[in-house]
């Protein structure tokens, strides 16, 4: 079987739920390969054994960190002219995206973003215009380079021992003119990564204030999930521009979304509207929100919040 | 400083949109058709800069002849002029065909720096910037909140999921910009009659030495295999509050197995 390259997305020294839910689709596509572009592999290696990499690359150098994209797409794909995989899977997110698009012109290789499924056959499901149209798509041009978007399958463990093997990386002035001079991690507590989460709690309009929002946080902290915000609640200042959910913002599909005081704007449902459950509290009864809610609250939310607050911690 | 500002035409999001039937692409004959919103911010940016550095600012697009009228809208915002590829054989492009015909368009500008939106609100692949700079051989900084102009040192602020980071290069650039970097302007009454006398230069696929068949659907490196509109959500159960709507909504979330 043929290998199927999967570029590894982790922060802080952990891997992110998408490289294990890719790593998952990997396997029924060939013999899974983690790849990883800058930082230390060792802390990751193991974690991606426990869901099937058979082989992690690891391309550690200072270069790949202190450039933006560049240096990693280039050896990405002098990778894949080496090995030719039958399949490379990139995650769906910034980064991921830009990597894929450069190794597609490096390559002159086609190339499919917000994948949520992948077949032997190389035909790509992915959903577009606001998870309104379903598109079944396939690279017509060189290998499948896909990216996946996060929370499309759940991860599987299949534990075994990968063999690690380090890439020489040599990068050129060429892929070294955009220079990465900071990073600064904002605070988020320990809540998960909105894109990522299972459960997401939102706030709209309704919310009132960057004040109240601490209502949503609560909620969202006793479901454990991860906060999002309408873009109408980040345009008046409640809440940070990077949880904004929508068509411009953030594209979640979680298992549980929580539409607190949001009306559910076009806008809004183009974020969030492949989610798998909906539920919404909403003082409008004829709030477009409640035409895709499995189970809507017409009602105060001030009220109705606080005391399913109260419920969660009596029922745990 | 000459900037570039790419803006492209897309069917309003806020408005159903469709794939045609025929040949899979974006419906553009049925729909409103308007500047992508980022692409505003895109030229705000730029217009703020040559209004601090002085410079030029150029409108690039590449799409179908109706395009202009996104372009003249466009125009009324301030900038110079604009530049409009359009050719019946572009008709399907991919986006690595379409990297080749923009880039090639760029280069015959000679632009300190482009300035574009971070995604596009159809296709949202994000893929542009890095693409061109591929090709071009120039530094991308993508995905800003913040941009700063020093002379020919550029710095922006990109936005990750864990925080931003800061990243600089130096001219000539390819800049992407989110909407949290500024407030576009509205084109004034006399920008308006201003942009109808902006010079507008239209170029074909053979004015940038771009064959045909490196094109469309010719030329595309993906196809669309089949498309259908999802069914949509149906309306669940809706209850009114009452004294006991927060119960109600956890009893749901039980019997769901969220708590």
């Amino acid at each position: 079987m043929a290998e199927v390259l999967v570029v590894v997305e982790a922060a802080q020294g952990a891997v992110k739920k998408v490289t294990l839910e890719m790593l998952t689709l990997a396997r029924d596509l060939g013999e899974p390969s983690a790849v990883v572009l800058g930082g230390s592999a060792a802390d990751l290696v193991d974690r991606l054994g426990e869901v099937g990499a058979q082989k992690v690359y690891a391309a550690e150098h200072a270069d790949l960190d202190g450039y933006l994209v560049a240096p990693k797409a280039t050896v990405l794909a002098a990778l894949i002219q080496r090995v030719s995989p039958a399949a490379v899977l990139l995650a769906s997110t910034q980064e991921g995206k830009e990597i894929a698009g450069r190794v597609a012109v490096k390559l002159d290789n086609g190339l499919l973003t917000d994948v949520v499924t992948l077949g032997t056959d190389g035909v790509a499901t992915q959903t577009v215009f606001a998870g309104s149209t379903i598109v079944k798509s396939k690279v017509t041009k060189g290998l499948p380079l896909v990216t996946v978007r996060p929370n499309s399958l759940t991860p599987a463990p299949s534990p075994v021992s990968p063999s690690v093997e380090q890439l020489d990386v040599a990068v050129a002035d060429q892929d070294k003119l955009a220079q990465v001079v900071d990073r600064k991690v904002e605070a988020k507590g320990a809540r998960p990564e909105l894109s990522e989460a299972s459960i997401v709690v939102s706030g709209g309009r309704g919310v009132g204030s960057a004040d109240n929002f601490k209502l949503v946080e609560e909620f969202a902290d006793l479901l454990g999930g991860a906060v999002g915000a309408s873009r109408a609640a980040v345009d008046s200042g409640f809440y940070p521009h990077q949880f904004q959910i929508g068509q411009t913002g953030k594209t979640v599909s979680p298992q549980l979304y929580v539409a607190l005081g949001i009306s559910g704007a076009i806008q809004h449902r183009a974020g969030m509207q492949t989610s798998k459950t909906i539920v919404a509290v909403n003082k409008d009864a004829e709030a477009p929100i409640f035409e895709l809610a499995d189970f809507g609250v017409v009602g105060d939310l001030f009220k109705v919040v606080p005391q399913a607050a109260e419920e969660v911690r009596k029922r745990k | 400083m000459k900037i570039v500002v790419l803006v492209k035409q897309v069917p309003d999001s806020g408005a159903e949109r469709y794939l045609r039937t025929d040949d899979n692409t974006v419906d553009r004959g049925s729909a409103n058709n308007v500047i992508n919103e980022m692409d505003e911010y895109a030229l705000e940016e730029a217009l703020k800069l040559q209004e601090a550095n002085g410079g030029e600012v150029v409108v690039l697009t590449m799409g179908p002849e109706k395009s202009t009228e996104s372009i003249r809208k466009a125009l009324s915002m301030g900038p110079d002029g604009a530049v409009l590829v359009t050719d019946e054989a572009l008709h399907g492009s991919c986006a690595v065909a379409t990297s080749k015909v923009l880039a090639a368009a760029i280069a015959q500008q000679n632009a300190d720096l482009v300035i574009c939106g971070a995604e596009s609100t159809d296709g949202r692949v994000q893929v542009m910037p890095h693409m061109l700079a591929e090709r071009l051989g120039i530094a991308a900084l993508t995905g800003a909140r913040k941009l700063t102009v020093d002379g020919s040192t550029l710095t922006i602020e990109r936005q990750t999921d864990e925080g931003f980071e800061v990243v600089t290069a130096s001219t000539p650039a390819i800049v992407s910009v989110w909407d949290t970097i500024n407030e576009p302007r509205y084109p004034s009454f006399k920008g308006i009659m201003a942009a109808k006398k902006k010079p507008l230069q239209t170029l074909a696929l053979a004015d940038l030495g771009v064959a045909a068949g490196e094109v469309g659907f010719d030329g595309a490196t993906s196809t669309v295999v089949e498309h259908n509109k999802r069914p949509p959500r149906q309306a669940g159960h809706k209850v009114e509050a009452g004294d006991d709507g927060g119960v109600k909504l956890v009893e749901f979330l039980a019997s769901e197995k969220f708590v």
